[in-house]
């Protein structure tokens, strides 16, 4: 047994020691997934030193397919699951204050562990097909979390939402791996790499190949138009919010890219798609988040937004247009976004769980307010984290906004629609920062607040940390190369500072002291009315189909075979019925009748 | 000889006609009985002696007398004419016609039907056709004659049982 | 001039025909039955025919067969009689008339 598959398998035992033996020990089965999460944590800081194979097994062969279920640890993977187990140990530490209420408390924790399993295996995957069966179990315990007060109506169909959109993203995916299982006889990714050096394939084919893989980090990572369901997955408890909707799972679409670059390289037109739907929602989702009023949902979008940076920057490695492919630089820049942005995105769940928690579970910002003086640990850490999306330097966010924004450097347009959302996002941030920690409270509720416990302030010291230390050289260097990132040119890290700090000063100006929102633009606020859209669509699409189903069903099942045929035997029996009148003679004379034929038949046979 | 056979024939198809054609029952009970002296006359020309006797004795002298019977205790009167169905009088008349057309054509064709009757020497076996028949039916077909007097017998039972009268529970005593 | 086998048959069809068409025609159910008997009558006239013909050259077959056959027929007609004529008069007791058209309680 390998360390990695320790790592892997730990929480998979947790969830099923708590469902069948804990079951009924809410805080028990609390614990054992906590003491889960920290042995992989540990497991994982010893992973780091070593490298190579992590053990496979293998699970199906089929003809010449051979599947495996094997774990490969690459520095990308030494990056992400460092992410992973980190902030899952400390959203699981956060977990055992916010739940301390709840009713399901050993459910929650069983669906924790089995993310913690899902998410590893995508991680430390070898091959596509492995990477797929736990993008699935990612979706299925996102399903499960999200649901987790199921018994609010909101929370059922969001997780429904999700798993839906999910799907829909997935199917794409699964197109996209069999297309190319087909073209190269490959699934691993190892083997994938070779098979591209070996030969050179249809560009068509890979072009579409790698839309097709494209739309699964689409689904997974909420692009545009996929997105809709990230705003609704808030549902769910806060630090699942903040472990599975912010630092890891809608990650897993960037990091599945990132492991390909060598597939967005060999395929430009895919590349340029990505670039331009990471720009897209990047930019779409900052307009929405500026007209938001509960506070996960300005998070959410937050979080879409820098997915789409992230999105961006891995596109850019295929950039062919003046100048060669930025080629692996440019998906080192995307991940290490990502990796930054899973510190300073965590912290700040976090705190806006313990917002939301000491002012009894209210989420809208207009409701809340002076929070600053009643919570000093949660606002100074959520300002810092602010601070670091912001991209104020020498905040972490600082240095990886500068990478991805210097990946994008050849293409001016979408260098303005990363300007521009850099803006806005310093904007939103310092709204939402101004409504609730600054001035007067504005409710019963936020008025009695007051700080959270140390089990759920510990977790955000911890993070604050991360997020300030981990755009530095040494915090990154071990599974990334500094090297390989891109460099911004000349003013590009002013400006971006500038912009950054514009942002939030204008924030701070137009909100302050305000008791509800003096912008309104109803088209950000109602989401561009996306949402709208969709229902609408799936709605025609559901009654067309009902329709026509119905028109089946009716008239030809019921009509004309079930109907059609009892009124044909009954027909043929009122037809033949006629022949017995009760009348003697006609029966004679049908007699006769038939007698004359048999003697005609007999005499033709015999002739 | 063949003048007696057309005569004779002529007569049982005649009077067959008369009794389909007669309204009064009892004419056509008789004209019936008159039917069946032709036939049993026809039964003679053909050496059947027995079978023409059996004809005569059995048919017209037991069973033309039951119908007789009947058609006195019932009392039928003349049949009242009423409306012709012309539909299935001309069916009718169509399976007939039809039927005596298909015979016709047949027995055009038929060549074993040529052979004309031959005269019989007075000291042929078919004279004695009483004794042979008598013979046969009680050698060879002894069972069958058994299995002929059990559904005679049952026949009786059955007209007995069907004639009794219905919802007299006076008279019949059950 | 001799009668053929031919024209004996041609008799008895004549005969089966004029039977069938009385109980087609008429209504009056003993009338029926009577037209019955004849075309049961015709049917022993080929009989004895066939037989008296059987040998081939105008000569009658060696066995008696037929006869038997004929004799058994008119048995069994008398029987048939008796029995029919006994449903006839309970039917005329239950229904008072003997005309076909008013006995149609079998339709449909």
């Amino acid at each position: 047994m390998t360390t990695a598959s320790i790592i892997l398998l730990l929480p998979l035992f947790a969830a099923l020691f708590i469902l069948l033996v804990t079951r009924k020990r809410a805080d028990l089965s609390a614990y054992v997934s906590v003491i889960s999460a920290g042995v992989c944590f540990l497991l994982t800081i010893g992973l780091i030193g070593g490298s190579g194979d992590g053990g496979s097994f293998t699970w199906l062969r089929v003809g010449g397919l051979e599947l495996k279920i094997a774990l490969e640890i690459t520095g990308l993977a030494k990056g992400m699951i460092l992410v992973v187990t980190t902030v899952g140990l400390l959203v699981h530490i956060f977990s055992l204050g916010y739940m301390k209420d709840d009713g399901a408390k050993a459910r929650y924790f069983t669906g924790l562990s089995l993310f913690m399993f899902s998410m590893t295996g995508i991680v430390l995957a070898d091959n596509f097909a492995m990477m797929f069966i736990f993008w699935e179990l990612v979706g299925v315990s996102s399903y499960l979390l999200i649901g987790h007060w199921f018994r609010k109506n909101s929370a059922a169909e969001a997780s429904k939402k999700a798993f839906l959109v999910n799907r829909i993203g997935d199917f794409g995916f699964m197109a996209g791996i069999l297309l190319l299982w087909g073209a190269t006889g490959e699934i691993s990714f190892s083997g994938l790499s070779q098979a591209l050096d070996r030969e050179t394939l249809d560009p068509g084919l890979l072009n579409w190949a790698m839309i097709c893989i494209f739309c699964g980090a689409v689904g997974k990572s909420a692009q545009v138009p996929l997105h809709v369901w990230l705003p609704d997955a808030m549902e769910g408890p806060t630090p699942v919010s903040a472990l599975i909707h912010a630092a890891t799972m809608v990650a897993a679409g960037v990091f599945m890219l990132a492991k390909v670059t060598f597939l967005i390289v060999a395929a430009p037109v895919a590349a340029s798609v990505i670039q331009h739907v990471g720009a897209l929602t990047a930019l779409v989702a900052a307009l929405m988040a500026t007209q938001q009023s509960d506070i996960k949902k300005i998070l959410a979008y937050s979080t879409l937004s820098q997915l789409g940076y992230m999105v961006m920057a891995v596109g850019f490695s295929g950039f062919v247009y003046s100048g060669d492919a930025l080629g692996v630089s440019a998906s080192n820049a995307g991940f290490f976004h990502l990796y930054t942005h899973a510190f300073f995105k965590a912290l700040l769940f976090l705190g806006a769980g313990a917002v939301i928690y000491s002012c009894h579970h209210e989420q809208d910002i207009w409701k809340m307010g002076g929070l600053l003086r009643s919570m000093p640990v949660t606002a100074i850490t959520f300002l810092i984290g602010t601070a670091a999306l912001a991209g104020v330097p020498p905040l972490s966010g600082f240095w990886s906004k500068d990478a991805v924004m210097a990946a994008a450097q050849n293409n001016t347009m979408l260098l303005i629609v990363g300007s521009i959302t850099a803006f806005l996002t310093a904007f939103y941030m310092s709204r939402l920062c101004t409504i609730v920690f600054f001035g007067k409270a504005r409710s019963e509720a936020s008025r009695k607040a007051a700080e959270v416990p140390w089990v759920m302030r510990a977790p955000l010291v911890i993070l604050t940390l991360g997020a300030i230390l981990a755009g530095f050289k040494f915090a990154y260097g071990w599974f990334l190369d500094p090297e390989a990132l891109p460099h911004p040119h000349g003013a590009l890290p002013l400006v971006l500072t500038v912009i950054g700090i514009a942002g939030i000063v204008a924030g701070y100006m137009i909100y302050r002291g305000r008791d509800k929102d003096p912008i309104r633009v109803k088209v950000f606020a109602r989401k561009f009315y996306i949402d709208e859209i969709y229902l609408f669509l799936v709605r025609l699409l559901q009654d067309g189909l009902a329709y026509i189903a119905k028109a089946v069903d009716q008239l030809l099942i019921d009509g004309l075979i079930v109907r059609g045929s009892a009124r044909l035997t009954s027909g043929v029996g009122s037809l033949l019925r006629g022949l017995q009148g009760g009348n003697l003679q006609s029966h004679v004379f049908l007699f006769g009748l038939g007698i004359v034929i048999i003697i005609y038949l007999i005499t033709i046979t015999f002739r | 000889m063949s003048a007696l056979f057309y005569i004779f024939s002529a007569v049982m198809l005649v009077f067959g006609v008369l009794v389909v054609v007669n309204r009064n029952p009892v004419s056509s009970a008789l004209s019936l009985v008159v039917s069946f002296l032709g036939l049993a006359a026809l039964f003679i020309t053909l050496n059947a002696y027995f079978i023409g006797v059996i004809q005569i004795l059995v048919y017209t002298g037991a069973v033309m007398v039951l119908f007789l019977f009947i058609i006195m205790l019932l009392d039928i009167k003349t049949e009242q004419r009423r409306e012709l169905n012309y539909v299935a009088l001309g069916g009718g008349v169509v399976v007939i016609l039809a039927l005596v057309s298909q015979l016709a054509i047949l027995l055009a064709g038929f060549v074993p039907g040529k052979q004309k009757l031959s005269v019989l020497p007075d000291d042929a076996a078919v004279h004695q056709d009483v004794k042979r028949v008598g013979e046969a039916v009680f050698t060879d077909f002894n069972f069958h004659l058994q299995l002929l007097g059990i559904l005679l017998l049952i026949a009786t039972i059955g007209v007995v049982v069907l004639s009794r009268r219905q919802g007299r529970a006076d008279e019949s005593g059950e | 001039m001799m009668p053929s086998l031919n024209e004996y048959l041609m008799v008895s069809g004549l005969l089966f025909a004029i039977g069938f068409a009385g109980v087609l025609m008429r209504r009056n159910i003993i009338i029926i039955f009577m037209c019955l008997e004849m075309m049961l009558s015709a049917a022993n006239l080929s009989l004895v025919a066939f037989w008296r013909f059987g040998s081939g050259n105008g000569m009658p077959a060696e066995g008696y067969e037929a006869q038997v056959l004929v004799f058994f027929v008119i048995a069994v007609a008398a029987a048939e009689v008796a029995v029919g004529l006994a449903i006839i008069v309970a039917l005329f007791r239950a229904r008072c008339t003997v005309h076909v058209d008013d006995l149609n309680s079998m339709k449909g």
